[in-house]
């Protein structure tokens, strides 16, 4: 028998715990893609060529820094949560689902902090 | 008594007919899937680029060798069908655009605009990049 009331064993449990933050942050980072990811696109287009001195060019000037920065930064949010929503519905097991969802997290941290140290090292010239 | 014979709610996937619309609606998290691999992608050519110009040849290299342009056309693709079906969820979050021929028409406008802003995307970004990536 358990000393836990009944209340104090399902507290915490279940959906309303964050769904909503969840879905909400989907969004967001959504409409700040949608935004990034035309800028993105539209910065690749404008340039002359995908050679070293041009892409460096771009990627130098303050905005690009801050923008390419942002744009990998949201890209690995935005992923971490469209795929944890994925791992939700299609892994049943628990503790690979568990095991899934850690690995993502890991592997688009890594990719974020990775990403965004190359733009800062672009940004402030230090390179090579 | 008859208990078995009794009509009896069925859970969603056994009795919704497949549509149009359900197939845009796998394609959104399949489309997902394949960019949030393309991420590594772009990491990979951002870190080349501030490892120095002799890295950075090199990945272009790799990056323009067949099967990895076979992967960034899909990435386009990808990229192109998750821009235009993002918005239309958008709109279905705002609770616009549920009336089913308005669903059908966005649907069909989406599928043909991914192909098209694929097509166009990939044959300006060839030009503009130089064959590179």
């Amino acid at each position: 028998m358990s000393l836990r009331s009944p209340l104090g064993r399902v507290l915490g449990l279940g959906s309303a715990k964050g769904g909503s933050t969840h879905w909400f942050h989907q969004r967001v980072s959504a409409v700040a893609l949608l935004l990034l990811g035309l800028w993105f696109v539209g910065s690749l287009l404008a340039l002359d060529g995908a050679g070293y001195d041009a892409v460096i060019g771009w990627l130098r000037s303050p905005l690009s820094s801050t923008l390419a920065a942002l744009l990998v930064g949201v890209l690995a949010w935005h992923a971490t949560l469209g795929l944890q929503v994925v791992i939700e519905d299609y892994v049943g097991d628990k503790g690979r689902r568990i095991a899934l969802l850690v690995l993502v997290k890991f592997l688009y941290a890594v990719a974020a902090v990775a990403g965004v140290l190359a733009v800062l090292r672009i940004g402030f010239g230090a390179i090579g | 008594m008859a208990l078995a014979a009794r009509e009896r709610p069925l859970s969603p996937f056994l009795h919704y007919r497949w549509m149009f619309t359900n197939t845009l609606s796998i394609l959104h998290r399949i489309s997902g899937l394949a960019l949030a691999a393309a991420i590594f992608l772009l990491v990979y050519w951002l870190m080349a680029a501030a490892a120095g110009p002799e890295h950075y040849d090199r990945a272009l290299g790799v990056l323009a060798s067949w099967p990895m342009q076979g992967l960034l056309f899909l990435a386009t693709l990808a990229f192109s069908y998750h821009l235009l079906n993002g918005i239309r969820h958008l709109f279905f979050d705002a609770g616009r655009g549920f009336d089913l021929p308005v669903a059908r028409a966005s649907a069909r406008a989406v599928s043909i605009g991914s192909v098209v802003l694929t097509i166009l995307g990939w044959w300006l970004l060839k030009r503009s990049l130089g064959g590179g990536a």
